[in-house]
C-alpha cells in the first residue's frame, strides 16, 4: 500500500496577546510534534476532547493554516504549494454544515466554485458534473437553485460533502461531520460517506469526539490528548484493549447501555500556556510515577501496530 | 426583499419620512422644468420682499433674488453633496474596514490605529482643518465631510468583516481555489453590504447637516451659488428684519434631515435580523395560558410532578407550531425519568412549560395541567410560580452560562439564590454555598467560590449550575441536556454526581437527552418523544432491550455503540415532520416501513399502563 499522506513532527504554536512591535505575551502549543501516516483508501479516525488540537491539525493538513515546524507530505504536493494545489488533492468537510455555506449564494454557485477555480471547467461541462455529484449525495436537482437557509442540517452537510467531491480530491478531512446532526440523520450521512468511499476510492481522516462513531467508521484510530498523539492502533483493538491510560479513561467514560457510569478520574487539562515538563496526563493518571512528571514519553510500538506514548503502558 | 418592504411599511414614522423625502426629491427633480427665475439674478430694487408678494411665492433675499428658485436649486445641490459624501465615505470606509478585518494581523493593527487617531479629533475641527488645507469651495467641503465620516464606516465594517472572515464558508472558498480578491468581493462583500447600507442610511442626514454647516461658515459653496447652508449664512445679517430669509432654508434643512433620519432608522430596523425576529419585544414573566377547559385545581397523585395532556404551541404570524401536542408524564419521588427524542421533538418546550418559562409571545399553553404534589401550576398566579421556581423545582440547562451571570462571583450568585427563598444571614448563606460547592465536588471550594464564571472550565461551570439548582433542596430537578456540550470524561463525572445526589437526597429528576447511552446509565424510566408527543414509555430496561414503537427500535439501531466494531448503520430515511404541518394520524407514518392505510388516517392513542406505546402495529406486545 502506498501512503496518501504523511506528517513528520508537525507542530503549531499560536501567539497570544500579539503586540505591534514587541514579541507576543505568551505562546500556546496547540499541536506538539506529530507524525501520522495515512494509507491510500484508508480511514484514519482521530479522537480527542475539546481543545486537544484536532481542528488545528486538520486545518494544517489542508493548507488553511501554516505549520510552525515539521512537514506534511501529500502525494503530488510540495512545500511551496498554494491553497489551490492543496484543494485539488485534499478537501475539508466542516463541522457546522450551515455556517460552511455562504448564505448569499445558491447551492449551484457554491458547487461551481471548485469546478471553475480548481479545474477551469466550461459551463456545460460544469452543469453535467454538478448533476452527477448532486445525485451521488442523494439530493434532488431542484435544490440547486435554492439558498442555504432553506436546508436542514443533514441536507446542508450533504451539500458540504458535495462541494468537497466537486474538487475531485482523493483525500477528505472530515472534521466532526456528524456532530451537529441528529442521530437518525447522522446514520444517513455516515452511510453516505461509506458508500462514496467505496465508489470513488477515497481516503478519509475522520475527526470526532464520539468514540462509538469513530470505531464504527475507521480502520485505524489515533487518540489525541493535549496536542499530541498518545495512542494509535487498529480501530477494533484500541478501545477494546487500550494501552494508554487516557484511552482507557475515554473508553470507560463513553456512556454504554447496561454499564455503570464509569471514568471517574478527576482533574483537568493542563494549562496550555505552561505545559508540564513530563507526561501531560500525569495529573489525572492513576499509574503516574516520578519519571512521568519529568520525562515526556515518546510514542512507541507496544504490540503489533498499536503504539502508545506512556512510560507504564497498560496490559491488554 | 419582500419581507424588508413589508417590515418597512409597518413602520409609520419611516413611511412619513419617506413621503416627505419623496415630495422633496420630486420637487428638485422637476426644478429645471419649472418656470422659475434665475436663482442668481440680482435685483436690488426687490430686496427683502415678503412671501406671497409681487409674484415671489417665498419672497426675496438681500440681493432681491427669488427665494423659491434659490431654495429649490440649493436643496438640489445640498442633497447631491450629502449623498455624494455618504457614498464616498461609505465606499472608502467599507473598503478600509473590509481589508483590515479580512487580513487581520499587522495590516489590521496599523489601519485601525490610524483610524483611532482620526477619531480622537473632534470632527468639526477636523473638517475645518481639511477645508483650511484645501481651500474653501463646495467640492472641498464635500471631501472634508466624507473624510471625517470614513472612520465611522471603517470601524463598523471591520467589526462585521472580522466575524464573517472567520466563518467556515470563507475557508471553504479558499479550498475551492479562490484568491483573496475574489473572496473579498464575492464572499465577504455581499455579507457586509447590508451593514454598509444601514450605516449610510443613518448617517446621510448628518452629512447633509455637516455640509450645510461648512457652507454656513462660508467654507462650502461660494457666492453666488446657493446651497442651504450658504443661504442660511447670508440671511444671518437680516435675521431680525427679514426673518423669512432664514426660516425658508432652515425649514428645508429641518425637513430633509428629519425625513432622512426617520427613513434611515426604518431601513435599519427592517434590515436588522434581531429586530426582525421580534427578539426585542419584551417577553412576559410567565407563559401565556389559554385553555379551553380548566382542569381541577387539585388532584390526588402519588407523583411529585405530573404532566397531564400538556399542550404548548407557538403562534408566529399565521403559522401554528404544535411543539407539545398532549404530553402526559409522571415522576415519582426519588425517581429519574428520561425524556429522549431528536432535535425539535419538543423536549425543551415540555420542560420549560412546567414552570411557565416558555417565552410569550409566541408561546402559549393551550391545554392540560402540570401538577406539583397534585396542585396545578399552569393556572397559578405569577407570584406563586416565582416562589416555586428555583425553590421546589430547579432547572439545569445545557449551557451553564444561561443561569450564571458573567459579571458576578459564583459564590455571590449562590448566596443570592439561597437568600431569595430563605431568610438567613449572609454568613450562614456563604457557609451553605461553600458546602454546596463541596457537594458537587469542586476541589478547593473555599477558594473557588471567589471565581467568576469565565475562570472556570465547562465542567466546573456545570457543577456550579448544579449547585445553584440544589441550593434550596428542590423536590424536582429538570435537567435539559446538561452534559451535551461536555467532553465524555467530564460528562461521566457530571452523570455520576447527579446519580449520587438523587440517591443521597431523594430528589426527582426529569432528565432530557438525545443519548440512549446516558439514559441507560442514569434513568429508571424513559419516555420517547417524536413530533411533540410521547410515542413510547416504560422502564429503561424494557424500552432499550425490547423497544415497542417502530421509531424507538429504529432509532436505537441507528446509533453506533462502542464495542460493536465497524458496521453499516441502519439509518431511518427522511426527516421528522415540521410541527406546523403535522401529518394526519401517526406522525411517524411517512418514515415507517410498517405503515398501513389506517396509520395515516386514524388518531393513534398511547395505550397501556406503565408500559405504553402509541402504535397500532407495535414491535412488542405491551400489556
Ligand atoms: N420561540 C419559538 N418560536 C417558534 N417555534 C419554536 C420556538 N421555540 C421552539 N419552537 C419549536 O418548537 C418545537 C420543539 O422545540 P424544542 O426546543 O422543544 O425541541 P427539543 O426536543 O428540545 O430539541 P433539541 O434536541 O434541539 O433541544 C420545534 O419545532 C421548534 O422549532
Ligand atoms: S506516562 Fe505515566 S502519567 Fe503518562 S499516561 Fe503513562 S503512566 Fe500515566
Ligand atoms: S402507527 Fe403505523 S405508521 Fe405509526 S409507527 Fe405504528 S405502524 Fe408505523
Ligand atoms: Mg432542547
Amino acid at each position: 500500500m502506498s501512503l496518501a499522506l504523511e506528517t513528520r513532527d508537525l507542530t503549531k504554536t499560536f501567539d497570544v496577546g500579539k503586540r505591534l512591535m514587541r514579541p507576543p505575551k505568551a505562546q500556546v502549543h496547540a499541536v506538539h510534534p506529530t507524525s501520522l501516516n495515512v494509507e491510500n483508501g484508508e480511514t484514519l479516525g482521530i479522537v480527542g476532547e475539546s481543545g486537544c488540537g484536532k481542528s488545528t491539525l486538520a486545518r494544517m493538513l489542508v493548507g488553511l493554516l501554516p505549520p510552525t515546524s515539521g512537514t506534511i507530505e501529500i502525494e503530488g504536493l510540495s512545500g511551496g504549494s498554494s491553497p489551490a494545489d492543496f484543494g485539488r488533492v485534499i478537501q475539508y468537510v466542516f463541522q457546522d454544515p450551515v455556517s460552511s455555506l455562504n448564505p448569499r449564494k445558491t447551492i449551484r454557485q457554491i458547487l461551481e466554485a471548485p469546478l471553475i477555480h480548481l479545474h477551469g471547467m466550461g459551463r456545460t461541462e460544469r452543469s453535467a458534473r454538478i448533476d452527477e455529484i448532486f445525485d451521488s449525495v442523494s439530493l434532488r436537482p431542484e435544490f440547486l437553485d435554492r439558498y442555504p437557509h432553506e436546508f436542514s442540517g443533514g441536507q446542508a452537510q450533504r451539500i458540504g460533502i458535495a462541494r468537497a467531491l466537486a474538487a475531485n480530491a482523493r483525500i477528505l478531512v472530515l472534521d466532526e461531520p456528524v456532530s451537529a446532526l441528529d442521530v437518525s440523520v447522522q446514520a444517513q450521512v455516515l452511510n453516505l460517506l461509506a458508500d462514496l468511499k467505496d465508489e470513488l476510492g477515497l481516503t478519509y481522516l475522520f475527526i470526532s469526539h464520539d468514540l462509538a462513531v469513530v470505531e464504527a467508521v475507521s480502520d485505524r484510530v489515533a487518540v489525541l490528548y493535549f496536542g499530541a498523539v498518545v495512542e494509535e492502533g487498529r480501530a477494533e483493538n484500541i478501545f477494546a484493549s487500550p494501552r494508554h491510560p487516557y484511552t482507557r479513561l475515554l473508553a470507560e467514560s463513553a456512556p454504554v447501555v447496561g454499564r455503570p457510569i464509569g471514568g471517574q478520574a478527576q482533574g483537568e487539562l493542563p494549562d496550555p500556556m505552561n505545559p508540564p515538563p513530563g507526561c501531560a496526563f500525569a495529573s489525572r493518571c492513576p499509574r503516574a510515577t516520578d519519571i512521568c512528571r519529568t520525562d515526556r514519553p515518546e510514542l512507541r510500538p507496544i504490540e503489533g501496530d498499536q503504539r502508545a506514548a506512556c512510560h507504564h503502558p497498560l496490559d491488554p | 426583499m419582500s419581507t424588508f418592504i413589508k417590515l418597512l411599511a409597518r413602520n409609520r414614522l419611516a413611511i412619513f419620512g419617506a413621503a416627505v423625502l419623496g415630495v422633496i426629491i420630486l420637487l428638485i427633480v422637476v426644478t429645471p422644468l419649472l418656470p422659475l427665475p434665475d436663482p442668481d439674478a440680482t435685483a436690488t430694487a426687490d430686496r427683502f420682499k415678503r412671501p406671497f408678494s409681487d409674484g415671489f411665492i417665498l419672497g426675496t433675499d438681500h440681493l432681491g433674488r427669488d427665494l423659491l428658485s434659490r431654495l429649490l436649486w440649493g436643496t438640489q445641490l445640498s442633497l447631491a453633496v450629502g449623498l455624494a459624501a455618504a457614498l464616498i465615505a461609505g465606499t472608502v470606509g467599507a473598503a478600509i474596514g473590509i481589508v483590515a478585518g479580512y487580513f487581520g494581523g499587522r495590516i489590521d493593527n496599523v489601519i485601525m490605529r490610524a483610524i483611532d487617531m482620526l477619531m480622537a479629533f473632534p470632527y468639526i475641527l477636523l473638517a475645518l482643518a481639511i477645508v483650511a488645507a484645501l481651500g474653501p469651495g463646495l467640492l472641498n467641503a464635500l471631501y472634508a465631510v466624507a473624510a471625517v465620516n470614513i472612520p465611522f464606516f471603517a470601524r463598523n465594517v471591520r467589526g462585521v468583516t472580522v466575524s464573517i472572515a472567520h466563518k467556515e464558508f470563507v475557508d471553504a472558498a479558499r479550498l475551492s481555489g479562490m484568491g483573496h480578491i475574489r473572496i473579498l468581493t464575492t464572499e465577504i462583500l455581499p455579507n457586509v453590504l447590508p451593514v454598509v447600507i444601514i450605516a449610510m442610511s443613518t448617517t446621510i442626514g448628518w452629512m447633509i447637516l455637516e455640509t450645510a454647516g461648512l457652507s454656513f461658515l462660508g467654507l462650502g459653496s461660494q457666492p453666488p451659488q446657493a446651497d442651504l447652508g450658504s443661504m442660511l449664512g447670508e440671511a444671518r445679517a437680516a435675521l431680525i428684519t427679514a426673518p423669512h430669509t432664514s426660516i425658508v432654508p432652515g425649514m428645508m434643512i429641518l425637513l430633509i434631515v428629519m425625513s432622512v433620519n426617520l427613513l434611515g432608522d426604518g431601513v435599519r430596523d427592517a434590515l436588522d435580523p434581531r429586530l426582525r425576529s421580534g427578539a426585542l419585544s419584551r417577553p412576559m414573566a410567565a407563559t401565556l395560558v389559554r385553555r379551553d377547559e380548566t382542569p381541577p385545581e387539585e388532584a390526588e397523585t402519588e407523583a411529585v410532578l405530573s404532566l397531564e395532556n400538556l399542550q404548548t404551541r407557538f403562534e408566529v404570524g399565521s403559522r401554528i407550531y404544535r411543539a407539545v401536542g398532549g404530553v402526559s408524564l409522571a415522576i415519582n419521588p426519588g425517581e429519574c425519568v428520561g425524556l429522549i427524542g431528536e432535535s425539535g421533538s419538543g423536549k425543551s418546550v415540555t420542560a420549560l412549560s412546567v414552570m411557565g418559562l416558555v417565552a410569550s409571545p409566541p408561546g402559549i399553553i393551550t391545554g392540560g395541567a402540570v401538577r406539583l404534589n397534585g396542585q396545578d401550576l399552569i393556572g397559578a398566579p405569577y407570584r406563586r410560580l416565582r416562589a416555586l421556581r428555583g425553590d421546589r423545582v430547579a432547572y439545569i440547562f445545557q449551557d451553564p452560562l444561561s443561569t450564571l451571570h458573567p459579571l458576578y462571583r459564583v459564590g455571590d450568585q449562590l448566596t443570592e439564590a439561597i437568600r431569595v427563598h430563605h431568610r438567613i444571614s449572609r454568613d450562614a448563606a456563604h457557609e451553605r454555598a461553600v458546602k454546596l460547592l463541596e457537594d458537587v465536588r469542586i476541589p478547593n471550594a473555599r477558594a473557588r467560590i471567589r471565581s467568576y464564571p469565565h475562570e472556570l472550565s465547562g465542567g466546573m461551570r456545570q457543577r456550579v449550575a448544579i449547585a445553584m439548582a440544589l441550593a434550596n433542596e428542590p423536590e424536582v430537578i429538570i435537567a435539559d441536556e446538561p452534559t451535551t456540550a461536555l467532553d465524555v470524561t467530564v460528562q461521566a463525572q457530571i452523570l455520576k454526581l447527579l446519580d449520587d445526589l438523587r440517591r443521597d437526597r431523594g430528589v426527582s429528576i426529569l432528565f432530557i437527552t438525545h443519548d440512549f447511552g446516558v439514559v441507560g446509565q442514569l434513568c429508571d424510566r424513559v419516555a420517547v418523544m417524536y413530533a411533540g408527543r410521547i410515542v413510547e414509555e416504560g422502564t429503561t430496561a424494557e424500552v432499550l432491550d425490547a423497544p415497542a414503537h417502530p421509531y424507538t427500535k429504529r432509532l436505537i439501531a441507528c446509533v453506533p455503540e462502542l464495542g460493536a466494531g465497524r458496521r453499516e448503520l441502519h439509518a431511518i430515511p427522511g426527516l421528522p415532520p415540521a410541527v406546523d404541518q403535522l401529518p394526519h394520524g401517526c406522525a411517524f407514518a411517512p418514515r415507517c416501513h410498517k405503515a398501513t392505510g389506517l396509520c395515516a388516517t386514524s388518531e393513534i392513542e398511547l395505550t397501556g399502563t406503565g408500559r405504553k406505546v402509541r402504535c397500532i402495529l407495535p414491535e412488542e406486545d405491551v400489556a
